[in-house]
Parts: C-alpha cells; structure tokens; sequence
C-alpha cells in the first residue's frame, strides 16, 4: 500500500502574531516553527495502517527549505520518503492543491492523508481540492478510521455528532485530534532520519486565486471590570450580564 | 446582464439550522448590493416544505434538489449537485455556512466550477463592484482582508457572527431541479449518524458558552460546569489542558488546535488564558471570567470578571440564575 501524508510547516501555537512591514504576512522574527499538529494525526495515521498492511509512506512539504525541518521530523517519527515541493511564498489552498496534486499524479498513492487544517492560515481546504483535482472521493475532520479491502470506515466528527463515512480507496483523508496520539520521534528514529535524503522538486506554480489585501490585529479588546472576590460578587456579576450586557 | 448569486443552505433531518439563515440573510444583503439576482439551493429529499422556511430570511426563491440518495450527507454527491446548479444557474457568487458541511462541501465544489474559496469569513463589504472578505487567520490572532480572482467566488461564513434577523411572514416560491446521482457519484457516502453531544448544543453553534479549565481542580467537578450551563442553555467548552489530561472530550476544545468561537457570551471558568485558548474565543461579544488568580491573562480580555475560587463562586452563580431567570 502506497501512502501520501502532506505536512506543513507553521509556526506554534504560542506565538503571538504581528503583522510584518508589507502589512499582508506575519513577521517571523522570533517565532517556532513546527509540523502542523493536525498533519501529526495523518502522520501518525499512516504509520498506524503501514504496520497492518506494509507498503511505503511518502510525506510532502510544499514550501522552502525551512520545511525540511518538518520533514525531518516526520522521518524521524517513521515515514519512508519525504519531497519538498520547493515554491514561492505567496500560495493559497487552491495553488497548494494544485501543486501537491501535480506531483502525486506520479506517485499515484491508494490512500492520502492530510490534517484537517493548518493552524496558520485556516483554510481546512487542501483536502477537498485535492481529493477533487485528482478525481478522488474524499472525507474531512475524521477522528476514526479502518480500512480492510479497498474500502475506508471513517467516523468524522460534525455539530455534535459524527458521520460514519465509507468510501473506496483511492481517498483523500483530513485528520482531527481524537483520531490518534501521535509517537515521538525514537532515538533510532532521528538517527536514521538524518541518513535520509530529502528529494527536492519545483512545485507547479499556479496563481493564487485568493488575494491578501492586507493583514491587520483583531480590535484588542479592552480589560473590563474586576466585579469583586468570591460568591459575593455573584448578584452584581448577574446585574451587569442582564442590564448591561443584556446576554442572559 | 446581472449577476447571479447563490446561497447553499443545510438541513439535517428535515430541520434548516440557525447558520443557514444567516448565510441566507447576508447573501441576499450582498445580491441586493451587487444589484444581482438571488437563489437559495437546498438539497436532500422530501425537502420543498422546508426550503420554504428560507423565504422568512430573505431567500425569494428556493432551488430544491429532491433525491433519495441524497437523504444522508455524501461530499462527492452534493459536490456534483451544488456543481451542476451552479453551472446551469450561472452563478458567480456561492455562499456556504462554514458549518461541518459547507468547509467540507465548498473547496470541493470550488475544483469543479473553476473556483475559489474565501474560508471562514467574518465581514463582507462591496467595494467597486468587489467583495471584500475578511477572514480570521492563525485562530483569529490576525485578520486578512481578501479579494477573489477566479470565474466563481465562494464564500464560507463563520456561525455566530452575521445575525439571521427575525423572520419574516415571506415563504419561498420552490424551483423544483433534479440532478442524476449514479452510484460513481456516491464514493463517499454517510452510512449512519450518531449522536455524540445527548441533544446538546456543539461549542460552534451556541450562543452561550460554558468553559471549564484546570482550575476546577477535577474532572470530577465538571458537573458544575455542566450545571451553569444548563441553566444558561449553553454549551459546554473546556481548555486544552483538561482535554490533554482527559478530563473532557477533544470536541468541546476551544483554541487554536479546538474550535474557534464568537458566542454571545463565554464564561470562562478555571482558565488562566493561555494565548492559544484567547485566539480561539476573544471574538466573543461578552467573556466572563473566574479565577483564582487575579493577574491571570484571561482577565485581561474579560468584560467581567470574578476573582476567587470556581468550585465556590460557580454553585452560587447557577443558584442565582436560575433565581433570576425562573428556571
């Protein structure tokens, strides 16, 4: 069984967000840069079905040479082969399918899995557009999967209930936290990790169909009151919800 | 000629859910900006009497797609009937409600109509005959004001945030189209639904938010938690700290790696504030919040808040509630 697992490279989620000079991105400076956690479900994923069904599992990175710290992780922690689509800064989720799916034309994967978002930009949209330019049926935000004889069982997690999907393999998986607990990397892992090459090919460039105008903080919101200590401030806490903020 | 613009709404089991209506509502908003033509399109089966509902928030006429398999949700069969109305429809502009459904349905449809998605959006403006979206990026940490370029613009709309109004007396005229659904186009389909929240309302979709954190000490003092919420006809949220430690289930994380909300009001009880939990929760209109720590960095964006410890102050909060209320 052959299994694509698509990474991306983001920055924690400790970092506090400034807007750089050019108003449209954020300034890097003194930010971690980490795999997106919801890739580290995929990944995690596709070790889990490689030790049941065998096969190979290559990750993808679309990025610069920056993502090859994420690539290395995912080495480390298990995966077989890793490419870096090299390509420019400016992608959005359309430009980031496109390319993705260009080169897994090639590899022509049975499974693809890829977390269920990105924690930078938000979008939750490479899996569709994905599974969509290469022809594929696909299912999002799953937080359990089987898959025996062609045929993937995906639970996905919707308002407050989940779907039990099935669809035929080929498929394009999206990840989201319930779905496993990702390994750490072994020692043996990182050492061998670091024998491994990492293949580099430019990416399809497509244009960005989606244009950033600008980038701004959310309006900061102003420290309010202090109503009291202790059970004794509750009437006045009620008081304020009801007559002033008028929410209860 | 004008142009045409199209709002996809959901239903499940019959019934059109609150966000629905708020993407109908500021759709026909934006169609009458643009001086354009506006549908809604519903799909399922056995749905014209519902479809009717979305005349009451604007929507003058409902496209109903009619079809047994299309009873339960199957993303490459709704994919193919959004696809198709689109096409014959013409429309150039979509909108989804960024609910389960439309962030699995919309960048699906976006590959087949040669089009794009502007995800999650919180404002829209007309300028120049362009909408402008703006849309919540690294968990609501920075804004970004986007412009699409593509032959159809689609468009996600974060729950919560653009008011459905009241309704009207208005009922929709139904345009009854059918879609051929062959078993190619059912690859991925729903086999069954289960129930996960009991009835309760998911963290996205409520109005009022509960949050319980390490503060309360143990998972065995979520009662409380549950208790206040109740009261309150909220939801239940937690932080990540009690998710990892596995005191609550992963579905009711707010935060950059949970769920991203704008309720009306969140109480914020036992949560100190990490920056993760203020991304995915500062866009509420009103936060309360309880803790023990008075420089606690949620009290920093709190309208009100409560100094002192949760496993007090929340019994007698509930009381005085439900005092109020009349519950």
């Amino acid at each position: 069984m052959k299994i694509a697992v698509c990474v991306n490279h983001v920055p924690d989620t400790e970092t506090k967000v400034r807007v750089a000079s050019d108003g449209k991105t954020i300034d890097p400076s003194g930010v971690n840069y980490v795999l997106n956690p919801y890739d580290e479900f995929a990944v995690e994923e596709a070790l889990k079905i490689r030790e049941k069904n065998n096969g190979e599992i290559l990750a993808v990175s679309l990025g610069n040479d920056s993502n090859k710290e994420t690539l290395r992780k995912v080495l480390a922690m298990g995966v077989d082969k890793a490419v870096l689509l090299k390509a420019a800064a400016e992608q959005d989720s359309y430009s980031v399918a496109k390319a993705i799916s260009e080169y897994l034309k090639t590899y022509e994967p049975d499974l693809i899995l890829i977390g269920k978002q990105s924690i930078d930009s938000d979008n939750s949209q490479v899996g569709g557009l994905l599974a969509e330019f290469l022809g594929l049926p696909s299912v999002s935000v799953v937080v359990k999967l089987e898959i025996a004889d062609g045929i993937a069982k995906a639970e996905r997690e919707i308002e407050g209930a989940h779907e039990h999907v099935e669809l035929t393999l080929p498929c394009v998986i999206s990840t989201q936290r319930g779905l496993n607990e990702p390994r750490y990397p072994s020692l043996k892992g990182i050492m061998q990790a670091k024998k491994k090459t990492i293949e580099e090919v430019d990416a399809q460039q497509t244009e960005p169909r989606v244009k950033i105008i600008g980038m701004k903080s959310p309006p900061e919101k102003q420290p309010g009151k202090i109503v009291g200590e202790g059970p004794d401030a509750v009437p006045e806490l009620v008081r304020l919800l009801r007559e002033e903020a008028k929410v209860v | 000629m004008s142009v045409t613009i199209l709002a996809v709404a959901e239903q499940r089991n019959g019934e059109i859910k609150k966000t629905s209506f708020e993407t109908v509502r500021k759709a026909r908003e934006i169609a009458d900006g643009l001086g354009g033509t506006f549908k809604a399109l519903l799909i399922g089966n056995s749905i014209n009497d519902t479809a009717k509902e979305l005349g009451k928030y604007g929507a003058g006429s409902v496209i109903a797609v009619n079809n047994d398999k299309l009873t339960h949700y199957s993303t490459t069969a709704y994919t193919k009937v959004v696809g198709e109305i689109v096409k014959k429809e013409g429309a150039e502009i979509v909108f989804f409600p960024a609910t389960a459904l439309g962030k699995d349905l919309a960048p699906c449809v976006a590959a087949r109509v040669d089009g794009a998605v502007a995800a999650d959006c919180t404002e829209l403006k007309i300028e120049g005959g362009d909408i402008i979206a703006t849309r919540p990026v690294y968990a609501g940490k920075a804004l970004i004001d986007v412009k699409i370029d593509a032959p159809v613009k689609i468009f996600t709309l974060r729950p919560n945030v653009f008011p459905a109004g009241e309704p009207s007396g208005d009922e929709a005229t139904i345009e009854e189209a059918s879609v051929d659904i062959s078993d190619d186009d059912l690859k991925a389909k729903v086999t069954e639904m289960t129930e996960t929240s009991k009835g309760k309302l998911d963290v996205t979709e409520a109005d009022i938010i509960v949050s319980g954190g390490r503060g309360l000490k143990s998972p065995d003092n979520f009662h409380l938690i549950e208790e206040l919420a109740d009261v309150l006809d909220a939801a239940v949220g937690a932080s990540r700290a009690v998710v990892d430690a596995g005191w609550r289930p992963h579905d009711e994380q707010v935060g950059q790696t949970g769920k991203t909300v704008s309720p009306a009001l969140y109480v914020a009880v036992g949560i100190s504030g990490a920056v993760q939990h203020l991304a995915g929760m500062s866009s509420s209109k009103y936060i309360v919040a309880i803790n023990k720590d008075k420089d606690a960095p949620i009290f920093q964006i709190a309208d009100y808040g409560v100094v002192g410890d949760a496993l007090e102050i929340v019994p007698v909060l509930k009381n005085e509630l439900k005092k109020t209320l009349g519950k």
